[in-house]
């Protein structure tokens, strides 16, 4: 059986691997393709270039909120949250 | 937590809304109030002194009411600032002079390759988030070196730890002073030397009273003048142009006229394949490899700078360590989303109405600047008519209008000229200035206290005299204080080119030197002593050898490791070829000149698979994690007392793992 401790950071972990391949993603991943992003058009930006610019600024910000809220909870519920 | 708190302290925490839209609202009113005087006659200069010195007596005016007689406030603000302020106060802390001045201008120049410093700095924060910032709020650390005194054992990785803070902050604060002094000679008129000690002055009042408590608040303040500076200008442009005040979303339009107006500057000669590079096109400057390197750079950088680092100390709560870093982002966001569209627009301006234009109609916006050194037009400072059309006449077949390639602009001038060029009266520009100092001032308060942090608590107190009094500790931290920022405006006031270039250096050295063991020893319970400093000064010294033998040993580094460059064919040649003139000059002057020429070569082709030297932490990374890694596994494992230290930190319940004996802190 695996102990209250040890699952809370696994559970912590995983949500770290999570957001780290999210951050890989849209850091790196996603800018490899912007000569074929650009032919896309949106909003009148060529979307690669509008990916860099904006996109992936937007989603790590996105990211970060749903981290936290998603990581208090894990705190809650494995009993290791701190008092309010 | 709260009910721990004293009753007036939590009185001005529960009211900070209050303040800060008071303060919001009185700094708008007085933007109008300058407007009024502009229009009833008042010169521009008062305006524009107005508004530096009312904003630095504000700044000034908080740090001294957030003094401080207590250890704890001094270096952690008492942990008592809620996520959003810390958000705020981390966005200022962040952006520095340059970022506000310099980085639209260097996505002008750069077009999609200067993304990579939009990502890269905004990026690295989702590092922060997962990986050390909630974890270092609970170890309950004063400043960075404390984590890796307590993690590591031992003063010897403390020092290690003093001694990269100090090579990645001191440049930078350095450029912080210098960007004080470039904001007020150029919008003020002000001496360079005088403005840098105003500058200096303005620092101190902010810093040295209150320490971070201090900081922290007047970072909240010179956020909101720099965000409302970095935004009106680029606002009021957008709703003229486009009728529609997002400039985020405008911007799209403008891509689409440059690209068309490229194509025309291509067919009718204005421009040639090699002079232009496409605003959207990606790999213009940098190639893939340095792209991509940059990025990662500058992110792992951004995760280990300690005057990031130290603003998630002041949080009340782990909790809200990383709501903090959340809104961190997001006030920078908001200011790293709006630069793309003033580069955007501001080109949109060169290429519709510089390019192409005849001599004589050149738009008057570009000699005010022209007379500053900022603009040249033909290889001259653009400070006439007269003068560009001397300047153009010499060059042989010139048709008599402005090419792209007759045009240089420095990239400061992209944020300053923008409410010029949209015809807004000189109050705006006087409030760009005041965003500009704000933003300078901020980063500088944050580096200085990241020092002066680690001289005074890490060498003095935890190395030098672990009994000193609270008293003091809080004297000797206030002298080490002025002194750094004394020796900080010193060396800015002798315009050191050599300094500045360097700052881009911080990131990379901070990268390579903490980063590897600030996250094993939070994720990794093996990590052990030996590990962490075979770590430490293979990452990091791999990282300066890099840095300092491809910048000034170019001529040594490229014979070392001609077989790991990338240079051509064609380049190589060139570099015997330039080696032997030097070898066979005649005498000393013409052997000087040709040793000029050959190091300058060589800085071009002194590199390891292509990487340009800004990146270099792309090699002190992988040494530094590899380094942790072997050494800890063929050495004892950490002790049982570290390893369940470690499980402390990663439990946000439970008290701190480091209490300092002075501080009165919340308990948790």
């Amino acid at each position: 059986m695996e102990q209250g401790e040890d699952r809370y950071w696994r559970r912590t972990s995983n949500l770290m691997w999570t957001m780290f391949a999210l951050w890989v993603f849209f850091s790196f991943v996603i800018h490899f393709f912007v000569n074929q992003l650009n032919s896309i058009h949106f909003f009148g930006f060529p979307l690669g270039f509008y990916m860099a610019a904006q996109g992936s600024l937007i989603a790590f910000v996105v990211m970060l909120f749903v981290f936290a809220a998603a990581q208090d909870r894990i705190d809650r519920e494995e009993g290791v949250a701190e008092d309010e | 937590m709260a009910e721990q708190a004293p009753a007036a302290r939590g009185d001005f925490i529960s009211n900070l809304g209050k303040i800060y839209g008071l303060y919001t609202g009185g700094f708008f009113a007085f933007v109008i109030f300058l407007a009024i005087l502009e229009q009833l006659g008042v010169p521009n200069q008062w305006i524009g002194y107005g508004f530096v010195f009312l904003t630095i007596a504000v700044y000034a005016v908080i740090g001294i009411i957030s003094r401080t007689t207590e250890v704890g406030e001094y270096y952690v603000a008492g942990r008592r600032v809620p996520a959003v302020y810390n958000g705020m106060a981390t966005g200022a802390d962040w952006m520095s002079g340059a970022s506000f001045v310099g980085m639209a201008g260097t996505l002008f120049l750069l077009g999609y390759d200067g993304l990579a410093f939009v990502l890269g700095w905004t990026g690295g924060y989702v590092l922060v988030a997962i990986l050390i910032a909630p974890f270092l709020r609970k170890f309950g650390a004063f400043t960075v070196p404390d984590f890796f005194a307590e993690r590591y054992g031992g003063n010897f990785t403390r020092f290690l730890a003093v001694i990269v803070l100090i090579c990645c902050s001191f440049t930078y604060v350095t450029a912080q002073v210098y960007a004080t002094g470039i904001i007020a000679s150029r919008f003020l008129g002000m001496d360079f030397t005088v403005a840098v000690y105003v500058g200096l002055v303005g620092i101190l009042l902010c810093s040295m009273l209150g320490g971070m408590k201090a900081v922290t608040w007047t970072q909240v303040a010179q956020y909101i003048v720099l965000i409302v500076a970095y935004l009106i200008p680029v606002v009021i442009l957008s709703t003229q142009k486009y009728g529609v005040p997002v400039p985020q979303l405008t911007y799209g339009q403008a891509l689409r006229d440059i690209a068309a107006l490229e194509q025309g500057m291509l067919s009718n000669g204005l421009a040639t394949a090699q002079t232009l590079k496409p605003h959207v096109q990606a790999f213009t400057t940098y190639d893939p490899l340095n792209y991509f390197a940059l990025i990662l750079c500058l992110m792992v950088g951004t995760a280990s700078l300690p005057h990031i680092l130290m603003r998630y100390f002041t949080t009340p709560s782990v909790r809200e360590a990383r709501k903090s870093v959340a809104w961190s982002l997001f006030f920078i966001f908001l200011l790293y989303f709006t630069a793309p569209a003033y580069a955007a627009f501001s080109k949109l301006e060169v290429y519709s109405t510089v390019i192409g234009r005849d001599l004589d109609s050149v738009r008057p916006w570009l000699f005010s600047y022209g007379v500053l050194g900022l603009v040249k037009i033909c290889g001259v400072d653009a400070v006439s008519v007269e003068a560009i059309k001397e300047a153009c006449s010499k060059i042989a077949g010139h048709p008599g209008v402005i090419r792209l390639e007759d045009f240089r602009i420095d990239t400061d001038v992209i944020v300053l000229s923008t409410p010029e060029i949209a015809g807004m009266p000189y109050v705006i520009a006087g409030l760009v200035a005041a965003g500009g100092l704000a933003a300078a001032l901020s980063t500088a308060d944050g580096l200085l206290l990241a020092i002066a942090n680690a001289l005074s608590h890490d060498i003095y107190y935890k190395m030098l005299d672990r009994n000193a009094p609270t008293t003091r500790r809080l004297i000797v931290a206030r002298i080490l204080l002025v002194s750094v920022a004394v020796a900080a405006a010193y060396t800015a006031s002798t315009k050191p080119a050599d300094i500045l270039s360097m700052v881009a250096w911080a990131f990379s050295l901070a990268a390579a030197g903490i980063f590897p063991a600030l996250v094993l020893g939070i994720w990794w319970k093996r990590a052990n002593t030996p590990g962490c400093i075979v770590g430490m000064i293979l990452g990091f010294g791999i990282c300066l050898y890099y840095l300092v033998g491809t910048r000034y040993f170019a001529v040594s580094f490229y014979e070392t490791w001609s077989w790991l460059s990338n240079a051509s064919p064609a380049a190589v040649a060139k570099f015997n070829e330039l080696k032997a003139a030097w070898m066979n000059a005649a005498d000393e002057a013409a052997k000087n000149a040709a040793w000029v020429a050959l190091d300058k070569h060589a800085q071009t082709i002194a590199n390891w698979w292509g990487v340009r030297n800004i990146s270099a932490a792309l090699f002190g990374l992988p040494v530094g994690f590899l380094a942790i890694w072997i050494v800890s596994l063929l050495t004892a494992e950490p002790s049982k007392e570290v390893q369940e230290m470690v499980d402390a930190t990663r439990r946000p319940r439970g008290q701190t793992i480091i209490r300092d004996k002075d501080a009165v802190l919340p308990a948790h």
